[in-house]
């Protein structure tokens, strides 16, 4: 089984918020709800980057930890799911999660901040791969048809990069090699522990 | 006006300019490899060394979407925060509560109930009124449910979650947390009104001193430290009540109503403080339901009917009973102390 990762290359990403619109766009993702976003760090200054960033999926995920209501799952290929008929809408996964990943309908209407929402990695929820209630609550089951998750599909620098941890290594070391610089495999040191030599 | 504005704002950029290009400037000369090519990742962060140099800070960047909280890329603080809510508050929380049980249960096994040495003598006298009981029984009510809903968000997934199944879990939280949200209004009511209806009887005073000092007459049945309407102990007791009530309040309603007036360091620091205060208040209170119920005699009553036995009085607040004996007219009776309901 793969061990599923994100990997945002940012010496190519160049801001370009393609991965944000398809993701958007393929779960139908409602207005104030942001699965993936970019950050720029050292904005307009030498040294810039553009970073994708969303669920990483983490290893011993920090979210599942605190969640007081045991929603987060982990599947066979380690993408980290949460079920949303579980989720009381406390707000602590957000608080624990290195990235800003868990996502709130509403901002607190008497302490109810509705069911969270995140990245899924295309892989939906717990109810049948592909079924209408899965689309409805998680969006589409990407992973499930054989596909990877459409931001990355869609980057048009292939600087975001999903798949099996250790492929998309492999694909970012040549690069690092090949051109000589990274600035690293931004995300992975706190999310897996590890990071990629460059 | 404007024109001064926009002359120091031209100076302000010259001077941001000038800093720009003089930090720029020998960065410039390290963008080349040793072969002379260009290595355009020189100035370049990089993970690692960008969370080094924040020393556990966030890592913050700029976002075009208007949610400002996502321009953090990465909080470390999260890891510190998880580690407090699942290690250390379920620690405190622990000791705390099982270690005043323990000290309870042992308290009255070695001491027993603190009888009214000289028996009841059958006359009563009004302790609490019955508006001071509605708001106490209230307070009372909405602290318990509270403590139970909350302290379920600390220990309920370790205790129930497999024993009752997810769902029925959930089920249980989700009402917990509407109970812990709504209840909380009332509780703060209460708060308040004690704090305000009790006040006289609280402010601490020289007889605290002498009745610390003779340990509360607990430890020596026999004698009976002197006391107006609330002693050191129960005087403890309501400002517990009312800085801890407080402090729940405050950083309650800050989780509540979340990032509205605090960051992202604010949220995790208010749900530290609700969290440690929860469970010390809780161990607290324990010790307050003990003494009024199992652990005095005709104390329970104070509450109860509103009244309680002179002799009661006479041996835990004699110094009140000889002002609620002289009357208002002799200036001794506190105004919330008026005998009559
Ligand atoms: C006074 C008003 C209060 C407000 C507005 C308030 C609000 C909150 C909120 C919003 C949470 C976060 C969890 C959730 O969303 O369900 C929480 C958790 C909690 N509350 Fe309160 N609360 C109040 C009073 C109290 C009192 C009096 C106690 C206990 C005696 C208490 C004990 C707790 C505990 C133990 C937690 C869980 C902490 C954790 O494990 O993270 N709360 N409260
Ligand atoms: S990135 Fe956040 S939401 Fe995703 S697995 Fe890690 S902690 Fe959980
Ligand atoms: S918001 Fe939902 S998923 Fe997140 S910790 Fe709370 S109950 Fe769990």
């Amino acid at each position: 089984m793969a061990r599923m990762k994100f990997l945002c290359d940012a010496d190519r990403c160049i801001e370009c918020n393609a991965c944000v619109t398809a993701c958007k766009n393929e779960h139908e993702v409602p207005w104030g709800i942001n699965r993936r976003r970019v950050v720029t760090l050292n904005d307009g200054k030498p040294g810039e980057r553009s970073i994708s960033m969303a669920c990483m999926h983490c290893t011993d995920a920090p979210c599942a930890a605190v969640c007081p209501v045991n929603c987060f799952y982990t599947t066979a290929d380690a993408v980290v799911l949460h079920s949303k008929d579980l989720c009381i809408g406390c707000g602590y996964c957000f608080y624990a999660c290195p990235f800003g990943a868990p996502q709130y309908p509403r901002v607190g209407n008497f302490g109810s901040r509705g069911k969270m929402d995140k990245c899924t990695f295309c892989a939906g929820g717990p109810e049948a791969d592909g079924s209408k209630e899965e689309y409805a609550k998680y969006g589409a089951n990407r992973l499930a048809e054989g596909k990877l998750p459409l931001c990355a599909e869609m980057c048009s620098t292939k600087s975001l990069l999903a798949g099996d941890g250790e492929i998309i290594a492999q694909i970012y070391k040549e690069r690092v090699v090949k051109r000589g610089y990274g600035s690293g495999a931004w995300g992975w040191k706190t999310a897996y522990r590890e990071s990629i030599a460059s | 006006m404007r024109t001064r504005l926009a002359h120091i704002r031209f100076i302000i950029g010259a001077l941001a300019l000038a800093f720009v290009v003089a930090v720029a400037a020998p960065a410039g000369a390290q963008d080349r490899n040793p072969d002379g090519s260009v290595n355009p990742t020189a100035s370049a962060v990089n993970e690692e060394q960008l969370l080094n140099a924040l020393r556990g800070g966030a890592v913050s960047g700029r976002v075009t979407i208007p949610d400002q909280k996502a321009a953090t890329l990465i909080q470390p603080e999260g890891q510190v925060w998880r580690d407090f809510h699942e290690v250390t508050l379920r620690w405190i929380g622990l000791i705390a509560i099982i270690g005043m049980l323990i000290l309870l249960v042992g308290f009255y096994m070695w001491r027993g109930m603190v009888m009214i040495q000289s028996g009841r003598s059958g006359r009563v006298i009004v302790r609490f009124n019955g508006f001071e009981r509605f708001i106490h029984w209230m307070t009372a009510t909405c602290f318990i449910i509270l403590a139970i809903t909350g302290l379920n968000i600390t220990f309920g997934r370790p205790l129930f979650a497999s024993a009752f199944g997810s769902e029925a879990f959930t089920t249980w939280s989700q009402w917990a947390k509407y109970a812990h949200n709504y209840l909380s209004f009332p509780f703060t009511i209460g708060v308040v009104v004690i704090f305000l209806m009790w006040i006289a009887g609280n402010i601490p005073n020289r007889t605290d001193v002498e009745w610390v000092k003779q340990g509360g007459g607990m430890v020596d049945p026999s004698k009976h430290p002197p006391a107006y309407r609330f002693n050191a102990g129960q005087k403890m007791m309501y400002w517990i009540v009312v800085l801890g009530g407080t402090a729940m309040a405050i950083t309650g309603y800050i989780m509540m109503f979340p990032f509205y007036v605090t960051d992202m360091a604010g949220m995790q620091f208010s749900q530290i403080v609700h969290g440690v205060v929860g469970v010390l208040f809780v161990a607290a209170m324990l010790a307050h339901i003990y003494i009024g119920s199992i652990g005095m005699e005709g104390a329970f009553e104070a509450m109860g009917t509103g009244t309680v036995d002179e002799n009661w009085a006479k041996e835990h607040h004699p110094l009140w009973l000889e002002e609620q004996k002289k009357g208002p007219a002799a200036g001794g009776a506190r105004p919330m102390a008026t005998p009559a309901e």
